[in-house]
């Protein structure tokens, strides 16, 4: 990829127009996400560079937004609920979606696109159509908890949310679990079996570690959709069950105030530790699998 | 074959049955293990996921409304015919309307009725509205009904709305499937609706020409970046990697909250180019709310959705290809264009079905930045869930828009195959 030394002056000029064009690609990418950052550090309640900031007076720069955050009832209501709902789902999608993806991937599973196909499919819908849905159903099931069982109608709002998330998060444990399988070397399961180890001691001490990297960076991928999903949440949740996203979408349609950049900072450190993780562990697999020298 | 052979019989297993039957057996056993394994989830797909999606597609067709609130006026009305301009139907028919409504209005359900038949007719709902208890209360059976009908809304005794009536008595609609293409039954047949009226077949080519420009903006800054992640050395392309795996792992609402704080008539890039010069302060560019606010917000949220699937097809096209092709003479666009090119196509596709079809269902960014004239078909579909409560158009327009990404979806599969989606 670097440049020949017998390159003419026109291929020059474009090896280099080339990296500048893709290093405003990546600015296009990134800067979006990075500015908020400081924006959010902003002493005045604009949603722009103040002189004070652009000189880096530190009168410029303040921790109120922040203060904000951690004091009002209603965002730490919505950081609670987001803290409840997620947790739960991704345990449900991982629980479930790890043992259909070891029972996909053995050698004679009958229907196993169609099965796939209809394992895959909340990822596929768009949100929109899968909220419409589930607002027509969910409500009547509500109604259904509500009356058979006497639940309280707080409880059964978020059993509803925590079962839609978790639907919508399956997908991608089903699809990271799949693919740490595909190198899963089955006579490791019949040595241990061999060896008088039942199948669940087999599935915990021997399957398990293996596919462990899979499992978590599916789980991650269901936890990052949960909590930050929100258009399902505005369809079949009711004002206490608002999340953190939800929150920040009421915000920024009504009363757009800078507390959501604050809350954006918090978020992209967030994900910014996630995706460290899922880097580190989707590495670390492929080592383990040998399916990389690095 | 020998006689020696067939006295052998079948090759047995350790416990004396036949080996083929034993093998069968183990494979029957198999089967039902993995199904065990995955039959769990399928039934909590089934249940959290697939029948919401099915009973959304019935609603869309459902109609058991007007069968069930008035039915004995429903069977009534099966003689009469409509003429234009002619008769409304006789007596008999209303005083099957009268003992209807007397039920319906005891059970308050008459103005549900009304409201379901204003979506095919205006008018109709005040009309249901204005017939209660307290009016059909004071009716003089001994009298004539249809008379005293007129009393209350002359409307009544207008043809068109009985008409409206005997064509929405079947239990299943095609209503809402023709309002959610501008289409309404009329005496004359299947007519196109006022032009004033006709929103969303306008809505779906906006929703479609906005989705195919993000796929193309998308394509056209994804490409040179797939291209120079797949053509550098594999420690600074892990490095780039990130920045283009950060925006994919940072939350939605996170990037539409910068954009909408870039992009506002006060943000930050209206400041800048105002600062450099190019825009003057009184004239600064409108770049939100509308549609440019949406097609730049989601060209940053889809454009990782590009890069990732192009740039595991270009890592796989072999270096030494291109290098042959100049080696035989081929300039460097020459090997790009008829060497790199068709190879990198598969990829093409592949991001470009998937960002269109997430583009196409997008909600949040269309309604934090679209405004008026950037939302998309998803937008009108929460308005009728939420506002207007039309939920039976609601269901057919997310009908429409699901098979519209079930086309595209089976297509995505013949292409890549569902099973080799990759994430990260």
């Amino acid at each position: 990829m670097s440049l020949p030394a017998y390159a003419s002056t026109g291929q020059r000029v474009w090896y280099y127009s080339f990296r500048v064009i893709c290093g405003l690609i990546f600015a296009f990418l990134i800067i979006p996400i990075l500015v908020i950052i400081p924006l959010s550090f902003n002493a005045t309640d604009f949603f722009t560079f103040t002189p004070e900031m652009l000189r880096l007076d530190p009168e410029g720069y303040s921790l109120k937004h922040y203060e904000d955050f951690f004091t009002d009832d209603g965002w730490q209501a919505a950081l609670r609920n987001s803290f409840i709902i997620a947790p739960i789902a991704t345990i449900l999608a991982v629980v479930f979606g790890t043992l259909a993806a070891i029972g996909l991937s053995q050698s004679h599973v009958p229907f196993r696109r169609a099965i796939m196909a209809i394992l895959i499919s909340p990822m596929i819908v768009p949100l929109i159509i899968s909220a419409t849905g589930m607002f027509f159903f969910y409500s009547a099931m509500g109604n259904f908890l509500e009356d058979t069982f006497g639940l309280s109608q707080d409880f059964v709002g978020y059993i509803k949310i925590i079962l839609a998330h978790a639907a919508l998060g399956i997908p991608f444990v089903i699809i990271t679990v799949t693919a740490t399988l595909v190198g899963f070397d089955h006579s490791l399961t019949r040595a241990a079996a061999n060896m008088g180890a039942n199948p669940v001691t087999t599935f915990f001490k021997v399957q398990m570690p293996l596919i462990l990297p899979g499992v978590i960076s599916g789980g991650l991928f269901a936890f990052i959709t949960s909590f930050d999903e929100v258009v399902v949440v505005i369809f079949i949740g009711s004002a206490s069950q608002q999340t953190l996203p939800w929150q920040m979408f009421t915000g920024l349609r009504e009363q757009i105030s800078p507390t959501i950049l604050a809350v954006a900072t918090i978020l992209v450190v967030i994900s910014i530790l996630l995706l460290t993780t899922v880097e580190l562990l989707r590495r670390r697999s492929e080592r383990l699998r040998g399916m990389s020298p690095g | 074959m020998s006689s020696t052979d067939m006295d052998t019989g079948p090759v047995l297993a350790a416990d004396g049955t036949p080996l083929k039957k034993s093998l069968a057996r183990a494979l029957r056993r198999q089967k039902m293990r993995a199904l065990m394994l995955i039959a769990p989830l399928l039934l909590f797909i089934l249940i959290t996921f697939l029948i919401p999606i099915g009973q959304m597609l019935l609603r869309s067709v459902d109609n058991e409304i007007v069968s069930a609130t008035i039915p004995r006026t429903v069977q009534a009305l099966e003689d009469w015919e409509f003429v234009e301009g002619g008769a409304p139907p006789g007596e008999a028919v209303f005083e099957q309307l009268y003992e209807d409504m007397l039920i319906a209005t005891e059970q308050k359900i008459h103005t549900r009725l009304g409201s379901r038949l204003n979506y095919e007719m205006s008018g109709m709902s005040s009309l249901f509205r204005k017939t209660n208890e307290r009016r059909l209360g004071r009716f003089d059976l001994e009298e004539p009904l249809a008379p005293q009908f007129a009393d209350i809304d002359e409307d009544w005794l207008d043809p068109e709305v009985w008409f409206t009536i005997q064509s929405n008595s079947d239990t299943v609609t095609a209503g809402y499937f023709l309002a959610a293409v501008d289409l309404q039954r009329t005496p004359d047949g299947i007519e196109s609706v006022p032009d004033f009226s006709a929103i969303y077949v306008k809505l779906f080519v906006r929703t479609i020409i906005l989705s195919v420009t993000i796929t193309f903006t998308c394509l056209i800054l994804g490409y040179p970046i797939a291209w120079l992640l797949s053509n550098l050395p594999a420690k600074s392309a892990n490095l780039l990697l990130i920045l283009v795996l950060l925006p994919f792992w940072t939350s939605l609402l996170v990037r539409t909250s910068a954009w909408k704080v870039l992009l506002q008539q006060q943000g930050v890039i209206n400041d800048i180019l105002v600062w450099i010069g190019l825009v003057a302060d009184d004239n600064r560019l409108a770049l939100i709310n509308n549609a440019t606010g949406t097609v730049i917000a989601m060209t940053h949220i889809l454009l990782p959705f590009m890069i990732l699937p192009l740039y595991s097809v270009m890592k796989t096209i072999p270096p030494s290809y291109v290098r042959a092709a100049k080696s035989l003479g081929a300039t460097d666009w020459t090997a790009f264009w008829r060497v790199y090119f068709p190879q990198s196509v598969p990829g093409i596709g592949a991001g470009a079905i998937l960002v269109f079809i997430l583009a196409i269902g997008y909600y949040i960014t269309p309604e934090l930045v679209g405004g008026t004239d950037g939302t998309f078909i998803s937008n009108r579909i929460y308005y009728h869930i939420s506002s207007s409560l039309n939920w039976g158009l609601a269901a057919a327009l997310a009908t429409i828009l699901l098979a519209l990404v079930m086309v595209l979806y089976w297509i995505y599969d013949r292409m890549v195959g569902i099973d080799n989606v990759k994430l990260g």
